[in-house]
């Protein structure tokens, strides 16, 4: 197995006991972005010389004796909207190219507290906005599954970047499924944790009341371990609650047996495909095969939750970006005769059309007369929904459903109709508008053996849960050892796990609606690649 | 337009000639204008002076170097999150409550959206329907009587930045800078039910205002530095009419006496376009210092659309009740009940107590003076209202600078009463404790000022003038006793003011009036 391959906490074992050298690791990932980017494009800046520094630096630390840090020497991709001082952070949008910020976001600060290396930042839709990736106002990410697909989104840089080896463990953020959906199209691990359970000191706002980092890895493992490091009250976030420090690598129990896992009748209905419907389904299956109780459930105002987001998200929005005028930072508009042009011309150049959508459109719903019919009548709804959640986790441990009702779709598919493209958040959007933790992990494979992800949702705070869920299906499962074909497919491509075109034993679950069949081993087996 | 500034013009030249009290009565149109009366609300903002700003660490300091009290939060750079100042929030109890407002249990705070260069997030937190303070109240003195006026609100928000123009103006500037120091400082908007009925009552409303700011010691309110800035509301109506009419905004109001003076001539000019039968279109109009006239700024045919919304980055403000208790304990005596207090406990006249009340130091001054004399208080509010002040104002000194202690003044007064000093002398004496901060005794024996006690010693002068000067004294001796005070003029300039002028005019009765 190459050193790109290896988990984060398999990294940091072979690092603490010194059978690698940072600089080793940290120069094979470069290496690897090195072969695989240009295709995959997954990064928007690379941290070459800053990473190295740093990982020399690690391995002084290492060889003078000092213990290993939890993600000692862990080569991470950060999404291009969090602040990381002295490398340029962007939003992938015009008009913050070339800002530079003076300071690092909480989550960056913690992450290379604990050793973690940051070597670039990923590209993402412009300002966090769209499920594709397609948004960024610079380049496309290509889902490194299929070239010719889209990796989902926001988070498609930071998704594909895990999938494709270009960084161990990245950090996305999540605002209406941005962390998971992405992580379900590319066939690795994300999580949204509670709302106020990570600090959102330095991410660049897109909905402040729905926004939360969380971590993309390539197993639950190192999911537990990065929300270990970046979880926890920060006095620059009034929005962060102090709560006390949970082990989330304690929690993870491969036992679900006994457990409640509740099935959202409204999360199955029309709209999903086939092959997503028939890998959940299937994951459904293992679970209780593993011993869990599953529990029909209802949550009546999901068919709501869409169009409420749709509300909230770009209102706050539309204040959010007021800021990125040309007056401080960032693209201004050149030869204005007065600020007001100035500051217009700015925005009109320096935004993308996705961008300028929402930001009319929160202008719309907040405006004098419009503010009660529409943003404070979602806020009504919001509460509705969080309630649906409150009831139905009362009488289970967590909830499951799809991810994304779709796999990855092509360049091109969507980008002309936003309305199916905001559809690909209708199973993730719930969980920001309730504030609860919910975690995608590989399920199988769909349509055109690309990936499919499953959704746990789980209580406030009870990240726990939701990833003791996940480990356990993870440990009864092989979804998560297989590897895209990239490179120089044959010599160093697809060596671990299985590639998607040779998915193994397709048990099925008898609907026969699997574009692919999903890849399962008997609960408690060993790998069958 | 043309007509409107026609009649500006002709209100400036009124307005102009009178410099303080705008009044009623004069010309005919004023005539027609006194059937109408304005009805004034104030929107006051003032900067609370606490050590850092509301929403980030930076200090809140005015007259540092452009730029040099930023930082990412202030800015509003991409990612950064405000964090209520706790003392912020205490200063605006303080004030609520000394405004007699019912605090909010649950607060919280708001966004109000534009766009403006100062202003770096283009948006300001402020408080939209959930104010920090409500329904509240001060009582004001005007001509003798007290008036209360209700407190509509009272809420925290954040200030702007300053835009400086290349050529001090925006138009005609090829450039503008930003200078974001004060961006974020605390602000306090205390607004007014529109209750006040002339801008003498505003003035008063206003002074008021300010001494309690000042007696809580949460902002200095200099309007001349910005901390304390004032907005007015003002319609006018048939007087008896419980209508209000359009109200009109004025802005650029830089004094006190602007406010004044500001309303003056916008009631006037609303009066003379009612008294002619025609309508006053509602706008925001401009104090103009220099042409004493108030000019349009916009038409404000419907009302600002600052798209409020709660703002996500904070937590709701609960406020619990213990802590509102806290700070109703650290309230000091407010201005209206120590006002009160003078008069019942000193016997001072309103007048006095009024002066000696407006300012927390001063009003401290003068019972520390009264408590350390244990003679007469109006005798104190004498000297404090005349030489002190006398000399305050002359030297532009602050009380709180002042270098004669209370006790000082007491120890003065003192030697005035046991006939070591005359009153005439003691303003020397004072002048020079006001000067070098000397005690009494010490000016009084330096300079050779105790008064001549040696009834021998002023004989002795007395006889020598009456000798220097034989025709006066004859006069004297003739009755007209307009002379005599030449006599005593006159031993009071050969002994320097050091002679009782009782002692004098006595001995020389003695001398020249027989029997
Ligand atoms: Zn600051």
């Amino acid at each position: 197995m190459r050193l790109y391959e290896l988990t984060a906490h398999e990294l940091k074992e072979k690092i603490e006991r010194r059978e690698v050298r940072v600089e080793e690791a940290v120069r094979a990932l470069l290496d690897r972005i090195a072969e695989v980017d240009e295709a995959v494009r997954a990064y928007v800046t690379l941290a070459r010389e800053q990473a190295l520094a740093k990982a020399r630096a690690a391995d002084e630390r290492l060889a003078r004796g000092e213990p290993a840090r939890p993600l000692e020497g862990v080569p991470v991709a950060i999404k291009d909207n969090m602040c990381t001082r002295g490398i340029e952070t962007t939003c992938s949008s015009k008009i913050l190219k070339g800002f530079v910020p003076p300071y690092d976001a909480t989550v960056v600060e913690l992450l290379e507290r604990a050793g973690a290396i940051i070597i670039g930042k990923t590209n993402m839709d412009e300002f966090a906005m769209g499920s594709s990736t397609e948004n960024s106002g610079f380049f496309p990410t290509r889902n490194p599954w299929d070239l010719e697909r889209v990796p989902g989104g926001s988070s498609g840089g930071s998704a594909a970047a895990v999938a494709a080896d270009e960084a161990v463990a990245a950090l996305g953020s999540d605002t209406g499924g941005s962390v998971r959906q992405p992580a379900a199209l590319c066939g690795v691990v994300g999580l949204k944790p509670t709302y106020g359970l990570v600090s959102r000191y330095g991410l660049i706002a897109f909905a402040s009341s729905l926004d939360q980092i969380g971590p993309i890895t390539k197993d639950v493992r190192d999911c537990a371990l990065v929300l270990g490091v970046i979880a926890g009250h920060d006095p620059r976030d009034s929005t962060s609650v102090p709560r006390k420090r949970c082990d989330y690598l304690k929690g993870l129990v491969p036992d679900v047996r006994g457990m409640r896992i509740g099935v959202p009748k409204e999360y199955f209905g029309e709209g999903m495909a086939p092959g997503v419907r028939a890998a959940v389904g299937a994951a459904l299956k293992t679970l209780q095969d593993m011993g869990a109780i599953l529990a029909d459930v209802s949550l009546p105002h999901s068919e709501y939750a869409l169009a409420t987001y749709y509300i909230v998200a770009p209102a706050e929005a539309s204040s959010n970006l007021a800021r990125y005028d040309g007056v401080r930072y960032g693209h201004r508009a050149p030869g204005c005769p007065d600020s007001v042009t100035m500051m217009t011309q700015t925005r009109s150049e320096g935004f993308g059309a996705e961008v300028k959508r929402r930001i009319m459109l929160g202008t719309y719903t907040l405006s004098a007369g419009y503010y009660e019919a529409y943003y404070l009548k979602a806020l009504k709804v919001r509460t509705l929904i969080t309630r649906d959640f409150d009831r139905a986790l009362e009488k289970c441990d967590c909830l499951v459903s799809p991810t994304s009702p779709t796999v990855a779709f092509r360049f091109g598919e969507k980008m002309n109709d936003p309305l199916a493209m905001y559809l690909s958040d209708i199973y993730t959007v719930t969980a920001n508008l309730a504030g609860i933790p919910a975690v995608s992990i590989p399920c199988g494979f769909g349509e055109d053996r690309m990936p499919v992800g499953l959704q746990i949702l789980g209580r406030h705070y009870d990240e726990a849960t939701v990833l003791r869920v996940a480990y356990a299906f993870e440990q009864a499962t092989d979804f998560h050892k297989a590897k895209p074909v990239l490179g120089g497919a044959g010599a160093d491509g697809a060596v671990v796990g299985v590639a998607p075109a040779c998915g193994a034993a397709a048990t099925g679950d008898g609907s026969g609606e699997a574009g692919g069949g999903p890849t399962r081993k008997p609960a408690g087996g060993e790998a069958d690649a | 337009m043309p007509e409107r500034a026609k009649v500006g013009t002709a209100w400036a030249a009124e307005a102009a000639g009178r410099p303080g009290r705008a009044q009623d009565g004069g010309t005919g149109a004023v005539a027609c204008a006194s059937e109408f009366e304005p009805v004034i609300g104030l929107e006051v903002h003032v900067e609370l002076s606490t050590k850092s700003k509301l929403f980030c660490g930076c200090q809140a300091a005015f007259n540092a170097p452009p730029n040099s009290h930023t930082c990412p939060v202030c800015l509003g750079l991409p990612g950064v999150l405000p964090v209520l100042n706790r003392k912020a929030v205490e200063f605006g109890i303080k004030t609520a409550l000394a405004l007699n407002c019912e605090v909010a249990s649950f607060s919280k705070f708001d966004r109000k959206n534009y766009f403006y260069p100062d202003l770096p997030k283009n948006y300001q937190i402020s408080q939209y329907d959930l104010p920090l303070g409500t329904s509240g109240h001060v009582d004001v003195s005007v001509d003798g009587g007290m008036r209360r006026v209700s407190i509509k609100r009272v809420h925290l928000e954040e200030d702007a930045g300053k835009s400086v123009h290349e050529s001090g103006t925006i138009t005609g500037s090829s450039f503008s800078l930003e200078d974001y120091n004060r961006t974020g400082v605390p602000l306090l908007e205390i607004v007014s039910e529109p209750d006040l009925r002339s801008p003498e009552e505003a003035y008063a409303y206003l002074s008021m205002l300010r001494s309690i700011l000042r007696y809580l010691d949460v902002s200095d309110c200099k309007m001349e530095e910005g901390s304390l800035r004032c907005d007015a509301n003002i319609s006018v109506r048939p007087k008896g009419s419980s209508v209000l009419g359009t109200p009109i905004e004025l802005k650029n109001l830089n004094s006190f006496r602007a406010v004044e003076k500001a309303l003056a001539y916008e009631s006037r000019r609303q009066a003379e376009i009612l008294a002619r039968g025609e309508r006053i279109t509602r706008e925001t109009r401009h104090w103009d210092e220099s042409r004493q006239v108030t000019v349009p700024m916009r038409r404000k045919e419907e009302a600002d659309d600052y798209r409020y919304f709660p703002e996500p980055d904070l937590v709701p403000l609960e406020i619990e009740e213990a802590w509102v208790n806290e700070v109703r304990s650290t309230l000091p005596e407010l201005p209206g009940v120590r006002h009160e207090r003078f008069i019942r406990e000193y016997g001072l006249p309103a007048y006095d107590a009024a002066i000696l009340t407006e300012s927390k130091d001063l009003a401290d001054y003068f019972e520390a003076a009264v408590a350390a004399y244990g003679g007469d208080a109006k005798a104190v509010s004498n000297w404090v209202m005349g030489e002190l002040a006398r000399l305050m104002n002359a030297t532009g000194t602050d009380i709180r600078d002042v270098r004669v202690a209370p006790a000082a003044l007491a120890a003065m007064l003192k030697m005035i009463d046991d006939g070591t000093i005359s009153g005439k002398i003691a303003k020397t004496v004072f002048e020079e404790m006001f000067a070098t901060g000397k005690e009494p005794s010490q000016v009084v024996a330096e300079k050779g000022l105790v008064q001549i006690a040696d009834e021998g010693e002023l004989a002795r002068i007395v006889d020598e003038v009456i000798a220097e000067n034989r025709d006066v004294a004859d006069e004297v001796r003739a009755g007209k006793d307009r002379a005599l005070g030449f006599l005593v003029g006159q031993v009071m300039k050969k002994t320097r003011g050091r002679a009782n002028p009782q002692a004098v005019n006595r001995l020389l009765r003695e001398r020249l009036v027989p029997g």
